[in-house]
């Protein structure tokens, strides 16, 4: 009933603040308040979940950490705000969080209908099918009749349906409101197939209790490009956090580490000192400081430290960079250059 | 003026004067009246034009347009035809008849199961009645959604899976996957059988009025019960018998991943209206233990002294009494059980809240109209219910003399 009344809270709070929040300069309230306020997922390993300390670890937790360390120069300024896939952007709508972190696909209707903006993609993710060894299903052409679980509100519920219309074949979706009790109802046999984005398939299959007893499908049935996303409706606070995003590729492109940053900073190469601040007054220019990007390296890293830390060979659930290496090195992650 | 002719005492005095307009009680409470309904109209027209403004503002779209297009996912169970296909209005009545139907047979099994612990609380068997009492303290002291994660994910969720399933009599198979029924098949002529029952049903009413006549005025008494079980039950079945059984089932079978054919009765459905109806009934027990102890001794004492046997005095003395104190606080335990049904987004059960304030507000993103006519729809529900609970607790009221 919390959660209920939470969603009510939030929807009351959108219809009845006179005083429109997107109006309001997001970017004056995160630094009047000192902290920023980070929509994150309730927990999915590798993106953000809180760690046995209870603090919040994951890629998309870091992204948080990064916006703080370029706008208030402290990546720990971070009120992380739980939330399901269902309260996501009533909890943005409302101002209640200032950007939401929260691998959340980026699709048309989204950008048109809930009056929010994508600022970019994260991670390139796609939707995967996980079933149990011991069924002997090989693809997922093979899963006429089958009994899904998969989590409500979500895009995932969508390609599920469109993916078993398409190959004309019948399901069961049974659909449950928080991750972790789809996963109990797929553990305990009550579906045949699990599904979600790829990423998330090897997150949780690492929390199972026999990890080893399941198979995630070959087929990727979608394209869930995921990313953080704003309000409409203050393009400063829509160009900073988009910006966050392209400082930490370009810092990955010039060879910018968490590292090395101080020694990069006296560097002779042109686009190493524009990104760290030391050339041109970039910073000023989107209303934070000359060493925004310098801050979010040398506190988060760049965005290749950030994915292997959390996703890739760093953590364990140990996925390749794939789609998400650089486009200089086979790559979709593409920014444009500062300058 | 007929205040000044009326009026005792000598000698001709000037008419007070007529009280002003703004002295006089009607007009100051129509003024009242007036006044406030215009602030209440405003306040609804700030809020709703403040809801639309900021909406706009903010680019989230609103209006109820959504309704009419194409919904994208699918509903594990629905009364009415429903597939990814349809609308999202289709999705509305989807999940509104998946929350009547939990909510209707919750409130026959919680009836039925808190009339026989409260009645047996009261038993003067020691060992039905200290059951009857650990079971009311046990259910209604521990909260609903915990009961339905205990039924659904400890009970349910620990049986075996399609390929082990329990068999159980008459050809239908309990796993995890949910309880598989026969499906009845009507074959030609099973029509006529029907028709028997329906015959079968009006003449057993038809006996229930004319023995109730005759025992007034003769005090004879007819064996009303054993005509009408012979009438509902035999003459059916003698047709049916007579038609060569024209009836066959559908058995329940194990195809591909899952039981196929048959009625297929989903865990999810089970576990919600066993935790509802249980956790209603221990409510309900002590409602209707309250009732039958408000009765005043003297009653019973009366019923015996006339001989009426301890089952008459319960049924023909207690009981009719008990239910004017029953009625009303019973009318409230179903609004809550009706209400509870919405905790089965908890536990995967496709109602109202799961489709329509789950997926339905999640898709189109449109959460003021879809929390505006989720609470219209609970309203309506609690309404009617109370509505048709208040004309039965009129109905069966003492008719005072």
């Amino acid at each position: 009933m919390k959660r209920a009344t939470k969603l009510f809270a939030t929807a009351a709070a959108v219809a009845l603040t006179t005083a429109g929040v997107a109006s309001a300069q997001t970017l004056d309230k995160v630094k009047k308040q000192g902290t920023l306020s980070c929509g994150v997922n309730t927990g999915l390993a590798g993106f953000s979940a809180p760690d046995d300390k209870g603090n919040w670890t994951g890629l998309d937790a870091d992204y948080c950490r990064a916006i703080a360390a370029a706008v208030l120069g402290d990546a720990t300024k971070v009120r992380f705000v739980p939330t399901t896939a269902k309260e996501r952007f009533t909890a943005l709508q409302s101002g209640e969080i200032d950007v939401l972190s929260r691998n959340t696909t980026w699709t048309l209707g989204r950008d048109s209908s809930l009056g929010l903006s994508f600022v970019g993609v994260n991670y390139y993710d796609g939707q995967g099918l996980m079933v149990k060894k011991s069924l002997g299903v090989k693809s997922g052409l093979e899963l006429g009749g089958a009994t899904v679980c998969v989590q409500t509100g979500t895009t995932t519920e969508l390609n599920l349906a469109d993916f078993f219309r398409q190959n004309k074949m019948e399901y069961k979706p049974v659909v449950f409101e928080k991750a972790d009790e789809t996963i109990t109802a797929y553990q305990a046999g009550r579906c045949d197939v699990y599904t979600t984005d790829a990423s998330g398939l090897y997150a949780q299959r690492l929390q199972m209790q026999q990890p080893d007893e399941h198979i995630v499908l070959p087929e990727i049935i979608s394209k869930e490009p995921l990313g953080p996303s704003v309000r409409q409706g203050d393009s400063q606070w829509f160009t900073i956090v988009k910006w966050v995003h392209f400082a930490m590729l370009n810092a990955e492109e010039a060879g910018i580490t968490k590292a090395n940053v101080d020694q990069m900073a006296n560097s002779t190469n042109p686009d190493v000192r524009r990104i760290l601040g030391k050339e041109g007054e970039f910073g000023k220019g989107i209303g934070l400081g000359a060493d925004w990007a310098l801050q979010i390296v040398k506190q988060v890293g760049n965005y290749g430290e950030v994915f292997e830390k959390n996703v890739g060979s760093g953590s364990r659930i140990n996925i390749a960079r794939g789609q998400n290496n650089l486009w200089t090195k086979g790559g979709l992650q593409y920014a444009p250059p500062i300058r | 003026m007929t205040a000044t002719t009326n009026r005792p005492g000598p000698g001709p005095i000037s008419p007070p004067a007529k009280p002003n307009l703004l002295y006089r009680p009607e007009f100051r409470q129509a003024v009242y009246q007036i006044l406030l309904a215009a602030c209440l109209i405003f306040a609804f027209w700030t809020i709703a034009s403040n809801v639309s403004d900021n909406l706009a503002r903010q680019n989230i779209a609103s209006g109820f347009g959504f309704w009419n297009r194409t919904a994208g996912f699918d509903i594990s169970q629905s009364l009415i035809a429903y597939s990814n296909q349809s609308t999202y209005g289709q999705a509305f009545w989807a999940g509104l008849l998946n929350t009547l139907l939990v909510a209707a047979i919750g409130i026959v099994f919680a009836t039925i199961l808190g009339f026989l612990v409260g009645i047996g609380r009261l038993s003067s068997n020691w060992l039905i009645a200290r059951i009857c009492g650990a079971y009311v303290e046990i259910l209604r002291n521990l909260p609903l959604l915990l009961q339905l994660f205990f039924w659904y994910f400890a009970v349910l969720k620990n049986l075996p899976g399609p390929r082990q399933s329990f068999s159980l009599p008459l050809g239908a198979s309990l796993n995890v996957r949910g309880l598989y029924l026969p499906a009845p098949v009507p074959g030609p002529g099973f029509r006529a059988v029907l028709i028997a029952l329906a015959i079968g049903v009006v003449a057993s009413f038809a006996v229930a009025i004319w023995a109730k006549r005759r025992q007034r005025e003769t005090g004879e008494r007819f064996p009303v019960l054993w005509t009408t079980l012979a009438l509902i039950l035999l003459l059916p079945g003698a047709v049916y018998i007579a038609l060569g059984q024209p009836l066959s089932f559908e058995y329940p079978a194990l195809r591909g991943f899952n039981f196929q054919g048959g009625i297929a009765i989903q865990p999810e459905l089970m576990a919600l209206v066993v935790g509802l109806s249980t956790y209603t009934a221990s409510f309900i027990a002590e409602i209707v233990r309250a009732g039958i102890a408000g009765v005043p001794r003297g009653q019973r004492e009366a019923a015996n002294a006339v001989g009426l046997s301890k089952g008459l005095t319960m049924r023909l003395v207690i009981l009719p009494q008990a239910l004017r104190i029953i009625i009303p606080p019973l009318t409230s335990q179903y609004l809550n059980l009706a209400k509870n049904s919405s905790l089965a987004v908890a536990i995967g059960y496709p109602d109202f809240v799961s489709v329509f304030t789950g997926t339905v507000l999640n898709q189109t993103g449109q959460a003021v109209e879809v929390i505006l006519l989720t609470m219209l729809v609970f309203l309506t529900i609690s309404l009617i219910t109370s509505a048709f609970m208040n004309w039965f607790n009129k109905h069966i009221a003492l008719v005072e003399r």
